[in-house]
């Protein structure tokens, strides 16, 4: 898929393939063009090049029958604050021309599954941020649809919150929904996603699941924090034979990759201890897909986000 | 209008009619402030403009009918620009919905509020001195004119609502384009009183040939061509405003 905003070009080139009943995460750092992918596919935006099928259908030829099939949960809430959250449901099930009847049953059951079940007659004026987020998510699956797009889904959500919505993503994955999932947070990617494509400045930079990008960066390494950054030299040179790659150092934290985990620390305390080097801290470390995002790109996923975590 | 087309529309028209039963501030701005118009029109300028073969308050219910439902559709385009903005108008897009519901169901719940605002300002009328002065068909078709010219503007409201940047920035841009127009029609003050230019605009605004034929219709003025005039002006502001806005619509991006 090809996107152009006057010179901007958003998407430059973007393969994507989800597998029916997987989720398929896309990460990439705000202004990536997570969002415009996101459009284009839910037939909200016509693409300037290449061709893209959900659920088996073009989404620019078919779109009509395209949108009986999905269910898009956005970055804003997307819900009516002067209705309540029942109103909310069965306004979207009957626009989605459900059965007569239907609109009313589903929005009792999702209101119920989703924890709102109190909530669902009051105006949503009055709902905390979560629970708005928990009605977008349910107005999205009113019409069982089979392929689910949650752009950037956890945004601006409290961590409890965000583990309960995860949880529920799960659950709809479980029941062989596919999904396609845009987000910041490398911790979301990493829970939820089976197949991971990074993106940046609207091109597919890495593909493939968590472990694989992880695998990208290297394996394990040994993290030791030094009592003093004049030990250094004599940590390296202790450390030889335990390293599988040149070890760096970064003020007095000195990190070392390594072959094979087992007895590494163990290995590596008794060898600092003889060479007299004092340590404050030792750990094993596995590479985050933050590792991924940093060696990829040459900067962090979010450095453009407040209050960033992941 | 296929029939999803129009239940599309029925359900968003009922989403509008309970936002509105929920929020009384925009209730007010249906029936307060109208009535706040006449009587500040009625009674402070009244008494300085002279208007001929008919008294003030005659001369200014129809006008003042007139400028209420042009500004009617105000809700439409405020409502409009905060559904993009919180996203729903991309909801909606994603639906099997049909792709003129969210418009047609805004502007037909405008020609409800608007004959709320009519009802208040006759009887507010009625109160302090109007009195129709012609026969009861015309005084329906009157007030049939007076919706229809309603929701030409509701549509010219939708596109100013679909091209402003937030809800506040359609309130003003909505303000600058239907205020002068109604200020220089025949809608207070007689336009032979207004300077050459500004007499030629206001004989030629559809805003004073809709006023003109609400004239006609309720106190009898000589009518001629105004009637007819008058409602192919909304028809065709509707026709244009309509394939506008539905066309924007489609293209819609938040922002």
């Amino acid at each position: 898929m090809a996107k152009s905003y006057g010179d901007v070009r958003a998407l430059d080139g973007v393969d994507l393939a989800a597998p029916t009943g997987t989720v398929l995460g896309l990460l990439g750092p705000n202004g990536a063009g997570k969002t415009t992918a996101v459009r284009i596919l839910t037939t909200l935006l016509p693409a300037d090049g290449g061709r893209a099928r959900v659920a088996g259908l073009d989404v620019a030829s078919e779109a009509p029958e395209l949108r009986r099939r999905i269910g898009l949960a956005g970055q804003y809430a997307a819900v009516d604050e002067n209705l309540t959250g029942f109103e909310n449901l069965q306004m979207v099930g009957q626009l989605y021309h459900l059965p007569k009847g239907e609109p009313k049953a589903r929005a009792t059951e999702l209101l119920e599954r989703f924890d709102l079940e109190e909530a669902g007659g009051r105006l949503v004026r009055t709902y905390s941020g979560g629970m708005r987020r928990r009605l977008d998510l349910a107005a999205a699956l009113v019409a069982r649809p089979p392929v689910l797009f949650l752009d950037e889904p956890t945004t601006g959500l409290d961590p409890r919150s965000r583990i309960g919505l995860w949880e529920t993503i799960e659950g709809r994955v479980a029941e062989g929904t596919t999904v396609l999932l845009t987000t910041q947070y490398l911790d979301e990617a990493d829970r939820l996603a089976d197949r991971i494509s990074v993106i940046d400045h609207g091109r597919v930079i890495a593909e493939g699941s968590s472990d694989e990008l992880k695998d990208q960066v290297g394996g394990e390494a040994l993290e030791v924090t030094l009592e003093s950054a004049g030990d250094a030299e004599a940590a390296i040179a202790a450390l030889r034979e335990v390293c599988s790659a040149p070890p760096e150092l970064d003020g007095v934290v000195l990190r070392v990759p390594v072959a094979e985990r087992k007895g590494t620390i163990a290995a590596a305390v008794q060898r600092l201890n003889d060479a007299g080097v004092g340590i404050d801290d030792i750990s094993m470390r596995r590479p985050t897909l933050d590792d991924v995002f940093l060696k990829l790109t040459g900067h962090a996923a979010e450095e453009d986000e407040e209050g960033g975590e992941g | 209008m296929s029939g999803t087309a129009i239940s599309d529309t029925l359900v968003l028209a009922k989403r509008n009619f309970l936002r509105i039963a929920r929020a009384p501030d925009l209730l007010l701005a249906f029936t307060v402030q109208p009535i706040m118009f006449v009587l500040l029109f009625a009674y402070v300028f009244g008494g300085a403009i002279s208007t001929s073969g008919h008294s003030y308050i005659n001369f200014l219910i129809p006008g003042i009918l007139v400028q209420t439902m042009a500004f009617g559709g105000f809700v439409t385009a405020m409502g409009i620009a905060e559904d993009l903005r919180k996203g729903l108008v991309d909801r909606f897009r994603s639906l099997p919905m049909s792709r003129s519901a969210v418009l047609a169901g805004r502007t037909l719940s405008d020609i409800v509020t608007n004959g709320i605002s009519i009802t208040v300002m006759l009887v507010v009328g009625v109160i302090i001195g109007f009195g129709f002065e012609s026969p009861f068909l015309h005084i329906v078709a009157g007030i049939l004119l007076l919706l229809l010219f309603g929701y030409a503007f509701s549509w010219v409201f939708a596109f100013i609502g679909l091209t402003s940047s937030s809800p506040e920035a359609a309130q003003s841009l909505g303000f600058i384009v239907i205020f002068p127009l109604t200020f220089v029609s025949s809608a207070f003050v007689p336009p032979e009183t207004m300077p050459a230019a500004l007499q030629w605009f206001a004989e030629w605004n559809p805003f004073s040939i809709t006023v003109n034929a609400i004239r006609a219709l309720f106190i009898g003025d000589p009518a001629g061509n105004t009637v007819w005039g008058a409602v192919l002006w909304s028809v065709g502001i509707a026709a244009v405003f309509g394939v506008l806005a539905v066309t924007r619509y489609k293209r819609a991006v938040v922002r």
